[in-house]
């Protein structure tokens, strides 16, 4: 199932990002790097009735500072993070675009949870305060594809354009659809990504419910782990064609060479070892690659007892032997789990890895696991020349969507 | 385990907190509560983790307590879910805490 013959190479030209690490690119991969640990103590409103509190907050970022009032009316926390990523990786990447290339220029942008802020604020106005009237643009500005409409309006592309929502693997099927148009030539050139803001009362009073949250801080992989840490942000990336990147003289980030998906058809919320080893092997034939000549996988390493077990067993089953010199990472250890945009803030670690050759570690990490005994690089990162990775999504339902990357 | 665990429902009729912990747990696991027994283990009554989330949920809005219960790794949790009985005990002690 390796690419169709004649089709495009797609390259990323352009990165951009929002998280709790930092409000750009380079901040974030520059923390990832450093080993900081984004998850602390929450502010937000109501914080003594929730019992996990704490998360990976992006608490410099204020929209009243980016954007205007008739802007801030439109725009959710999650839409000002997809635009702020969209507008670095936009001009990171200055491809140049034509009227009649605009046309056929995509955005794809997975979300999970989309417009929490305008959920929580709106019900507090009629449930809690009585209030017979919430802002009149409430539907625009919590609507999924609200971020994808915007960043098509903000940069005017016109092609195909939609969200994708797969829960916490929502921004690896934005990239990896995108990634199809772009190779296929429905799309000239695509802007895909991932953009989340959960961290309200009520999203967090949701995820307090499944008791699946730490009290103190993520730590995937390690002995002891105490379950997940949500976090915020977006990343957005530019993809486009080799040929198209090259003929223009473009910095070329890396190669996005294949896409797997799968399901597991199994269980709401329990991960399934088959169902994320499908998703592994069909990204790595999809992209022409050998398991021998991945070095990096950025696992998906949410920091609960089931998936880090879970995960471990599935690279096992997809690599064998070559397995033990993989360098895995969990880069939720400090951004968070950022749902919809988790795989966003993730393919720009692995850019970083590819890019530099240096792997983010995974922090917080205490003792060894023997149910997770891979060299998930622990608290330190580690230098090592990166020629190709893959970035692991597993998400609750069972949606797996693994990413295949070659250096530029 | 103590002797009281080796009693069936019936046997713990004069026990209000075993005999809404039973109807709870046996709503969850879809049995009559006759069916139910305070030695019963959830992978006895077929409660997976998921279940004992709902269940746990269900018994803190019953009583109005809050339970320490850590879904990622039960066998970690300051809330023993062994069997009925260690739930119906760890409920007594939450009830008895809150009213100290």
């Amino acid at each position: 199932m390796s690419a169709p013959s004649g089709a495009r190479r797609v390259v990323v030209t352009g990165m951009g990002v929002v998280s709790a690490l930092g409000l750009d690119a380079p901040a974030h991969w520059a923390a990832l790097k450093a080993g900081v640990c984004g998850i602390g103590p929450l502010e937000l409103r109501d914080l003594d009735r929730l019992s996990a509190k704490v998360g990976a907050q992006a608490k410099g970022f204020v929209g009243e500072d980016r954007f205007d009032r008739s802007q801030l009316a439109l725009y959710d926390r999650h839409t000002q993070f997809a635009l702020t990523a969209a507008a670095e990786a936009w001009a990171q990447a200055d491809p140049g675009l034509s009227e009649e290339e605009a046309l056929r220029a995509a955005v794809v942008i997975g979300t999970a949870l989309p417009g929490m802020q305008t959920f929580d604020d709106s019900y507090r106005a009629v449930f809690e305060e009585g209030r017979s009237r919430v802002h009149p643009f409430v539907v625009p500005r919590l609507m999924v594809s609200a971020p994808a409409s915007h960043i098509s309006m903000a940069h005017g592309l016109k092609g195909p354009t939609f969200s994708v929502s797969t829960a916490c693997a929502s921004a690896n099927h934005a990239i990896g659809q995108a990634f199809h148009l772009v190779r296929s030539g429905a799309a000239e050139l695509a802007v895909a990504g991932g953009a989340e803001a959960p961290l309200t009362f009520g999203a967090m009073k949701a995820w307090e419910g499944l008791r699946v949250m730490t009290r103190d801080v993520c730590r995937p992989f390690s002995k002891g782990r105490a379950g997940m840490a949500i976090g915020e942000g977006a990343g957005v990336f530019v993809l486009e064609s080799r040929d198209r990147a090259e003929a223009r003289g473009a910095t070329i980030l890396a190669e996005i060479a294949g896409f797997g998906m799968s399901a597991d058809a199994g269980d709401i919320v329990q991960p399934s070892a088959d169902g994320a080893a499908r998703a592994i092997r069909a990204a790595l034939a999809d992209g022409g690659l050998a398991p021998e000549e991945i070095v990096y996988v950025n696992a998906h390493g949410t920091g609960t007892a089931a998936n880090d077990r879970t995960e471990t067993a599935a690279l096992r089953a997809v690599f064998g032997g070559q397995a033990d010199a993989l360098s895995v990472s969990s880069t939720k250890s400090m951004h968070g789990h950022a749902l919809g945009a988790a795989g966003a803030l993730e393919f720009a670690a692995v850019l970083g890895a590819l890019g530099e050759g240096v792997i983010p570690p995974t922090v917080n990490y205490e003792a060894p696991d023997p149910e997770c005994d891979l060299d998930v690089t622990p608290n330190a990162a580690r230098t090592r020349e990166v020629p190709a990775a893959i970035s692991n999504a597993f998400a609750f339902g069972g949606l797996n969507a693994v990413l295949a990357l070659r250096r530029g | 385990m103590t002797d009281a665990a080796a009693v069936s429902a019936a046997d713990a009729a004069d026990d209000e907190v075993a005999l809404e912990v039973i109807r709870i747990v046996a709503e969850q696991a879809v049995l009559d509560p006759s069916e139910v027994k305070l030695t019963s283990t959830p992978d006895e009554l077929g409660i997976d983790s998921l279940g004992m989330v709902e269940a746990v949920f269900a018994i803190e809005e019953a009583f109005d307590v809050s339970i320490p219960f850590n879904a990622n790794d039960p066998a970690q949790s300051e809330f023993e879910i062994e069997n009925v009985a260690a739930i119906v005990a760890g409920v007594k002690r939450l009830i008895a805490a809150r009213e100290a």
